[in-house]
């Protein structure tokens, strides 16, 4: 056993990551709206490429809604296809 | 009779009273091919995310109908021969899109929003 290793008398605990929920379940939100913006731009990253589920936490069904909306905006040059620090 | 919503960028060059009469030309048009107007919504003059056609501003117009399912090749073929038309996109509005619409004109969602930024 490495001579410098601490013993512990209770375990550490490490930061449990936040349960993931889908948030359209959750707010019984059924429509994704192309044109509003700032609630996309929570499932794009910085670079403007959509978030995958396992990130965003979404449900498969929502997902494609969000990605359909989002491929919606970057049509209309409401959203970029590729950019640097979009947020 | 189908919901649809259009979303048409016009050219940032278009005078205000052009903006006016195209908007007006397309809701006749419409009206024109059976279909009624639920909301006309016009942003004016945004930043584009990117250039289009050199442009990096241009003049939004959101305007919601119903129409028979024929009505939007009529209208494509208007829009595409329309030079001050940079581009435009129909979308089907399915009965949570028209319902959302809905509850968005009435400031239903001011709320809601909030409970958004937070999740």
């Amino acid at each position: 056993m490495a001579k410098n290793e601490i013993k512990y008398l209770t375990a550490i605990k490490q930061e449990k990551p936040k349960k993931k929920f889908c948030r359209f379940k959750k707010y019984g939100i059924k429509y994704v709206d192309y044109k509003d913006i700032d609630f996309l731009k929570k499932f794009v990253n910085e670079q403007g490429k959509l978030l995958p589920r396992r990130l965003s936490g979404n449900s498969l069904k929502y997902q494609r809604k969000v990605q359909e909306a989002v491929k919606k905006a970057r049509q209309m040059a409401l959203l970029p296809y590729v950019t640097d620090l979009l947020k | 009779m189908n919901h649809y919503e259009l979303m048409v960028i016009f050219t940032p060059v278009l005078s205000d009273e052009d903006y006016k009469a195209s908007q007006k030309k397309y809701a006749d048009l419409v009206a024109e091919l059976g279909g009624a107007t639920v909301h006309s919504n016009p942003w004016g003059l945004k930043s584009l995310a990117y250039p289009i056609q050199k442009k990096t501003t241009g003049i939004y117009w959101v305007f919601e109908f119903t129409a028979p399912a024929d009505a939007n090749e009529k209208l494509k073929i208007q829009m595409l021969r329309d030079e001050k038309v940079m581009r435009h996109m129909i979308t089907r509005l399915d009965k949570y899109a028209v319902e959302y619409n809905h509850v968005k004109r009435n400031g239903g969602f001011a709320m809601q929003d909030k409970e958004k930024q937070e999740a």
